[in-house]
């Protein structure tokens, strides 16, 4: 796995993706460089979460080939194992560990997978709760957290395991209004440091202000892909148009 | 009718030096049915449909029939194999004491297993997801998530079942063993005393029970520290 600089970090090529006789992904082409910010848009049930998930292989792919840093994916466990240790993921319903303190929601895995020792993994741990600027709450349960604070610290989760490549999947629409400026902004810090992204969201100011190029999905296919500029000024296709029109009325 | 509560005060002692005998084949057969009731949750969880399948089948089996029934299968039953009275479990199987607990253990571990199972399936699978996608591999899961998380769901449901299994010790008193039922049933002979030696006997079970409530209030309590907001 030696770093080609040329070599994109995700590669999907003619993938499909079928529960039992539905057909959730289409025939989908996606090529994502290092330090790309990928935004991915469209209606519930077009296959944006199905479309991440296969990347982590949280869902296995039926047909055609995918590639994260030179590892293919396949039914190898060891394969598997590899990619998730280069691929982070931040869930909607954030999923921190209710039985774990914060502090051991994110010292847990670099602990059993990456075998870090203790100390140092709870300096790691201080080290990005810091980052997303909450380490005062190291010590508390989830559920003594807001939804931002928990969803902040389920960023921080994924930081710790030093991934290539992050997936958010919705990571604001469980979070009331008034926290979900504290999580784009935590998100926004990491599209300038240059971490890789693939964020399915409809937050549109943050699509236009940190996406080099947005997807836009219907029925498990990739309709469109364009940057920011072209794909809210002059989107190419009647269904992302009438997607935007639908989503920027409110 | 008139309530001797001499009779009462006389008995109650009595019945108490059974409750060494109670204790024990609750807590034995308690413990053995927990390891049992594991096991057979593993083997549902396999995902290998026969052992899945012989575990189904077990559980059916001592879940569809009286314990008072196994009892007797066990204890009547069995020795007329000349297998059995020739195996190492003849030890065992000679004393109602082994045939009792023997009979707790296998009913109990049908119904706790499938509490478990309960409680496994209630966790929230998003928390799998997340442990998958931090690269946890399937026992890492298991060990840190699925197992404190099931325990804490299934322990109000695994509370009753101990409670259901310390009133089911009452029935070793039917293959002559002097649990605190038994005796009290030896007293009740002796007397001609029922109501008295009886009521006497269901206010010890009471107290008793109570106490397995709070103990298990306890360990929910604790288990759950982490439900709390306030802290
Ligand atoms: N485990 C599953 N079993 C069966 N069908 C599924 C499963 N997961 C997703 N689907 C179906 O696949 C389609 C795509 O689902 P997916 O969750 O990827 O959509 P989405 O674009 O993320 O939608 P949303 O915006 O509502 O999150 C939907 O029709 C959904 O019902
Ligand atoms: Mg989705």
């Amino acid at each position: 796995m030696s770093d080609n600089p040329t070599r994109p970090l995700i590669e999907m090529a003619a993938v499909s993706k079928f529960f039992g006789d539905f057909q959730a992904l289409r025939n989908i082409d996606l090529v994502v460089h290092k330090g790309e910010r990928i935004v991915v848009c469209g209606p519930s049930g077009s296959g944006k979460s199905t479309l991440i998930r296969c990347i982590n292989r949280l869902e296995k792919h039926n047909e055609g080939i995918i590639t994260i840093d030179g590892i293919e994916l396949t039914d190898k466990v060891a394969d598997i194992d590899a990619v998730r240790r280069e691929v982070g993921m931040v869930f909607q319903s954030f999923n921190l560990f209710p039985h774990m303190s914060i502090i051991k929601n994110l010292m847990i895995a670099q602990q059993l997978v990456r075998k870090t020792p203790k100390k140092e993994a709870r300096e790691i741990a201080m080290h990005y709760l810091q980052r997303v600027k909450i380490p005062e709450q190291a010590e508390k349960y989830p559920i003594q957290l807001s939804g931002g604070q928990q969803q902040r610290v389920a960023i921080a989760r994924a930081l710790c395991m030093k991934p290539k490549i992050i997936l958010f999947d919705e990571p604001t629409s469980a979070l009331d209004p008034e926290m979900i400026n504290e999580v784009l902004d935590v998100m926004v810090d990491l599209a300038d440091e240059g971490m890789t992204m693939i964020c399915v969201t409809h937050e549109m100011g943050f699509a236009r202000s940190v996406a080099d190029r947005i997807i836009f999905m219907d029925e498990g296919e990739i309709i469109e892909q364009a940057s920011p500029a072209d794909f809210f000024d002059n989107p190419e296709n009647e269904r992302t148009s009438a997607f935007l029109d639908q989503i920027l009325k409110h | 009718m008139s309530f001797d509560l001499n009779l009462v005060l006389e008995s109650l002692p009595q019945m108490l030096a059974g409750f060494g005998i109670t204790l024990k084949l609750l807590l034995v057969s308690g413990s053995l049915g927990l390891v049992l009731a594991i096991v057979l949750l593993l083997m549902r969880m396999s995902g290998k449909f026969y052992l899945d399948w012989l575990a189904q089948i077990y559980i059916y089996v001592f879940r569809g029939t009286p314990i008072l029934v196994q009892i007797f299968i066990i204890y009547y039953g069995l020795p007329q194999f000349e297998a059995v009275r020739d195996s190492v479990f003849w030890s065992i199987l000679r004393e109602p004491t082994g045939c009792a607990i023997l009979a707790l253990t296998l009913n109990t571990g049908a119904y706790v297993s499938e509490i478990l199972r309960g409680g496994v399936l209630g966790v929230d699978k998003g928390l799998l997801e997340a442990g998958s996608a931090l690269g946890m591999s399937a026992r890492h899961k298991l060990i840190y998530i699925t197992t404190p998380l099931a325990t804490r769901l299934a322990l109000p449901a695994y509370s009753n079942d101990v409670i259901s299994l310390l009133k089911s010790t009452a029935l070793a008193s039917t293959i002559t063993i002097a649990d605190m039922t038994g005796i009290a049933r030896t007293i009740v002979a002796d007397t001609y005393a029922p109501y008295e030696v009886f009521i006497s006997l269901a206010i010890v079970y009471m107290i008793f029970t109570l106490a397995i409530q709070k103990l298990f209030g306890l360990f929910e309590r604790y288990l759950s520290r982490h439900t709390r907001r306030e802290d």
